[in-house]
């Protein structure tokens, strides 16, 4: 997983000159490289979701308060809602299609959202599954209070948030029980 | 095999959704042009003038449409979806503003363009000019009448309703004490993390309208864009994709944008698709909640309510397509647990120049539990009694049940409790929270410096609201099992809940049986998802088509079998007789012998065309008799089941910054039989952080001018992780309802209910000082405080001096 590395680079090249107004963006997402033809204001979300139809990302609130677009930037937490793809070129980028493991496994924070029933409608879950992942690369053992710490920053309307801190800890279990140890 | 029907598991539908393959509204359509609408800034105001000239050289522009452009039907006002005769005043919006605007977000223009950005562009380049009007903005300045919304609307009623069971005002004079309430409730809002949404698109060939919205009823929207369209039902067809919530809002059909975008799709030939944006879902969907109430309230020594009459004011925003059910249920549902004594109730439905109003999860309850609840506290304050006590004297008891409060009820049918037992419930809820030992933790926190305060509150819901829903079920010759039924889901868990209850009603492994909802592909006939009724009306109908589906496999196999079909049961997806399992057909072969083919492509047909045997002086289809092992049932019952609960909650309250923390929250429940407590206690979790915020963080904070100032979540203060409670107890009560199949009763909306009273009594305990309106902020708290504080007092200790001790 492109979270796990511990390695970011962003690879800083010069945005290659415009055509017709579009600028081709390419990145590495979920481990594949993708080029796009995109406008400068392009999100990197919109490109995401629609100029490689990678849906899976979502947007709730398009001001960087509801978390839903959350994806892992180089293995960080960022809001793809709040950057332009042309910013993002050249970037390693996991999205909630990528946390799956490559023998289509569901990862252990994707798991343990089955295992402690964290989502309901499922719109916002994409964006808290990415932001766990990447804590948990940082936090292995998350206290409860720390569970409700990394999860601080997403927006719910379903669940009253009690079954995702759940599944934060079911999540650190599940990563660190041998027969569910990472393969990345 | 184990029975799935009260079985905690985990939930079908979350493989894909957690995978990201969830497909919701604006996952569909890539190919699709995008629409985007030119909004009032103004919250009343003529339109005077539309100039697009400016729009038109945007590249990528497709089409600009307003007012003037619409044909037909589209150009009258939207349905009046729930009639009434005390709605004597309905006005619905239209379209796009037809010459005046009522609320700011009101749509005004569409632009279809080849993506969102550039429709975005040249709505901006759009000039319309507007000539101000007064706006008319919350209850106060809508009773007052100063100005009015609608110019033909005299006082801003809508509508204006009186129920009574008894003389109200005699019982009241009569009484021992009296008390006089006044109470108020602000605006929130159901703000699911998607918003609204729809996708259209015109096949050309075929001459058929296919629709994906974001809906909680997709028959609804069905109907309403093939009235709107001019088109026969049967050439329209709605999906409900995904949803990524709904809460109530997505009950109201159709939205503007909901006939615009298929009008567009088939006038051009082409997929458009619409996606709300954020500020677009604060301005121009739908708000609940607001309403002001007067209580006179007439009482005994004991605290027995002998008379109470409740008069209120209710804000339903510019316009009122969903009628006057918010108000209807406030005036019946505020009775909750108890016996009123005799009832009077008078509320009107006022116009203002803000968004509409329309149900939102609750929809009026947690205005009149909040009501009703503080009535008791009220007189529990005054006669320095135990607030349970109090409530416990005023119970309907479990062997009144059922009880029938001599009032209509939303549904029209008279408001009749079917089952319950409160005063176990509230043994519970005491024993959960540990009410009768409050006191000594009080004291302890109070040594510690700490204020503590705790409060209580009761609701009965009526829940599985008719007319009906229905359902089909198909086994397939594979031995998977199809459902279909029509209502929709946002995160519910029906395809689990449902799938539970036909693995059990058809004898089959869970893992076999498929559910679809909201498509009228699947199935035509449906209401919707409201009301908590999904369990109740669509659970029912499901379990009544499998036991049909059932009825007729064992039919097939005892001819088969050559046994009798009461000697048959169906198990692990094998029919057999009775204690023999290795006497079974697999019940995908008995699908297979139901249907005689004439065309045999698999294995399966060969075994089953119509030269493979069979009585030959019998047609192959008996008379009466149809091919499959299907089963298609409605569900239709006689009134509303009744669920019931009642929360406590301890708060801390900060005597210096007023801050309210959370400490305990306790939820005891009772939604008759149990589908799956895992699901229902998840439901619970969402109604009481949305309680939360109800009570102490959302509102709709508009100026006088009708701009709402807080159009964002930056602004709007939705609960995150940090201000719901860190754990919710829960105990469930069973008091199965008479009125189904399965003894279900509704708990979708349950948690949210007394979200607004027991907060509001907790804080009213811990600082004693009467709390009278909701939600309430540190900021409005510490006010509270500088009022209630008088020269020579030690400021509010709990318990001492408003009389609010137990």
């Amino acid at each position: 997983m492109a979270s796990g590395d511990g390695n970011p680079t962003i690879n800083d090249r010069v945005i290659n000159q415009p055509q017709d107004g579009l600028f081709d963006v390419s990145l590495i997402v979920n481990g594949v490289t993708r080029t796009a033809w995109v406008p400068a204001r392009r999100l990197l979300s919109d490109c995401l979701r629609h100029d490689l139809r990678l849906t899976g990302t979502h947007v709730g609130c398009e001001h960087g308060v509801c978390g839903a677009c959350t994806v892992l930037l180089d293995g960080v937490a960022v809001r793809s809602c709040l950057m332009l793809a042309v910013t993002a070129d050249g970037a390693r980028i996991t999205t909630v299609e990528g946390l799956t493991r490559p023998d289509g496994t569901l990862s252990p924070v994707q798991q343990a959202f089955a295992d402690c029933h964290g989502l309901q409608c499922g719109f916002c879950t994409p964006g808290f599954l990415t932001a766990i992942t990447a804590a948990l690369e940082e936090n292995p053992e998350p206290s409860p209070e720390e569970a409700r710490e990394i999860i601080g920053g997403n927006l719910c309307r379903c669940t009253g948030y009690q079954n995702i801190v759940k599944a934060v800890l079911r999540a650190a279990e599940l990563r660190a029980a041998p027969d569910q140890v990472d393969t990345s | 095999m184990t029975s799935m029907f009260g079985e905690p598991i985990a939930r079908l539908e979350d493989d894909r959704l957690l995978r990201g393959n969830g497909a919701y509204l604006d996952d569909l359509g890539h190919d699709a042009l995008a629409a985007a609408f030119v909004r009032s800034p103004h919250a009343h105001a003529r339109v005077v003038d539309i100039d697009v000239s400016a729009a038109l050289d945007v590249a990528g522009l497709v089409a600009v449409y307003t007012y003037e452009d619409l044909p037909g039907r589209l150009a009258e006002p939207l349905p009046q979806l729930i009639p009434h005769p005390a709605l004597t005043h309905g006005r619905t919006g239209y379209p796009l503003a037809a010459g005046e605007v009522n609320y700011v977000g009101e749509p005004v223009v569409m632009v279809v363009a080849q993506d969102r950005y550039l429709a975005e562009d040249a709505a901006e380049r759009i000039v319309v000019d507007y000539e101000p009007l007064p706006a008319v903005v919350g209850v106060d300045a809508a009773r007052a009448a100063d100005y009015l919304v609608h110019a033909d609307v005299p006082g801003n009623v809508a509508g204006h309703l009186v129920q009574s069971n008894g003389d109200a005002a005699v019982a009241i004079e009569a009484a021992q004490h009296v008390l006089e309430l006044d109470l108020y409730v602000e605006r929130s809002a159901s703000t699911p993390l998607e918003g609204r949404g729809v996708l259209a698109r015109w096949d050309t060939e075929s001459r058929r309208l296919l629709i994906w919205t974001s809906t909680q009823t997709s028959t609804g929207v069905r109907a309403a864009v093939a009235t709107k369209l001019d088109l026969a039902l049967s050439d329209v067809d709605v999906i409900t994709p995904d949803v990524g919530g709904g809460f109530g809002v997505k009950i109201v059909h159709p939205w503007p944008e909901e006939v615009l975008v298929p009008w567009a799709a088939r006038r051009l030939g082409r997929p458009v698709k619409y996606t709300e944006d954020r500020i677009e879902h604060f301005v121009a969907s739908a708000h609940e909640r607001g309403q002001r109430h007067q209580v006179k309230v007439g009482f005994d020594d004991e605290g027995r309510v002998l008379g109470l009459d409740v008069r209120f004011w209710h804000d339903n925003g510019a316009y009122i397509p969903y009628g006057l059910i918010v108000p209807i249920i406030t005036s019946t549902q505020l009775l909750g647990p108890y016996k009123p004594g005799a009832y009077r109730v008078e509320f009107s439905s006022l116009y203002t120049n803000t968004v509409i109003v329309t149900p939102y999860r609750g929809a009026g309850r947690p205005q009149g539990v909040f009501v009703m609840e503080r009535t008791m506290d009220a007189i529990a304050a005054a006669l320095r009694l135990d607030r349970a006590a109090v409530r416990e004297r005023n119970f309907i008891r479990p062997e009144e049940m059922p009880y029938d409060h001599g009032l209509i009820f939303q549904d029209g049918r008279p408001l009749i409790y079917d089952s319950g037992d409160y005063p176990a419930s509230l043994a519970k809820l005491k024993a959960l929270v540990g009410w009768d030992e409050f006191e000594a933790e009080r004291a302890a926190a109070r040594d510690e410096g700490r204020r503590l305060g705790i409060g209580l509150a009761c609701y009965v819901e009526g829940t599985g609201v008719g007319p009906y829903e229905g359902a089909h079920v198909v086994v397939e010759t594979s031995g998977k099992v199809k459902v279909a039924t029509g209502l929709t889901s946002q995160g519910q868990g029906h395809q689990t809940v449902f799938a539970q209850i036909v693995a059990d009603e058809l004898g089959v492994p869970i893992g076999d049986v498929e559910v679809v909802t909201g498509d009228t592909r699947a199935f035509g006939y449906a209401v919707g998802t409201f009301a908590s009724r999904a369990a109740v009306m669509s659970g029912s109908a499901v379990a009544l088509a499998a036991r049909a589906a059932r009825a007729k496999a064992i039919r097939v196999a005892a001819a088969a079998l050559e046994a009798s079909p009461d000697d048959l049961e169906i198990a692990d997806g094998i029919v057999r007789i009775k204690g023999d399992p290795e006497s079974g057909i697999a019940i995908g072969t008995v699908a297979v012998l139901s249907n005689p083919l004439r065309y045999a492509f698999d294995e399966a047909a060969k075994a089953a065309t119509q030269f493979a045997g069979g009585d030959i002086n019998a047609p192959p289809v008996a008379e009466g008799d149809e091919p499959g092992i299907e089963g298609r049932e409605f569900f239709s019952p006689l009134r509303s089941t009744f669920a019931s609960g009642m929360h406590a909650v301890v708060v801390e309250t900060d005597p210096l910054t007023a801050e309210i923390k959370i400490v305990r929250y306790c939820v005891v429940h009772d939604c008759g039989t149990l589908i799956n407590p895992r699901i229902v206690e998840g439901q619970i979790h969402g109604g009481v952080a949305q309680g939360v915020g109800g009570a102490l963080y959302e509102r709709m904070e508009y100026d006088e001018t009708g701009q709402l100032q807080n159009a964002s979540f930056m602004d709007f203060l939705m609960p995150y992780v940090s201000e719901v409670p860190a754990g919710i107890e829960i105990d469930h009560l069973e008091t199965p309802s008479p009125l189904n199949p399965l003894g279900i009763k509704g708990a979708g909306e349950a948690g949210v209910i007394p979200g607004a009273a027991v907060f509001a009594a907790a804080i009213e305990d811990a600082e004693g000082i009467p709390v009278t309106s909701m939600p309430i902020s540190p900021s409005e708290l510490f006010s509270l405080r500088e009022a209630a504080w008088q020269p020579g007092e030690a400021g509010g200790e709990p318990g001492e001096n408003g009389g609010h001790g137990q």
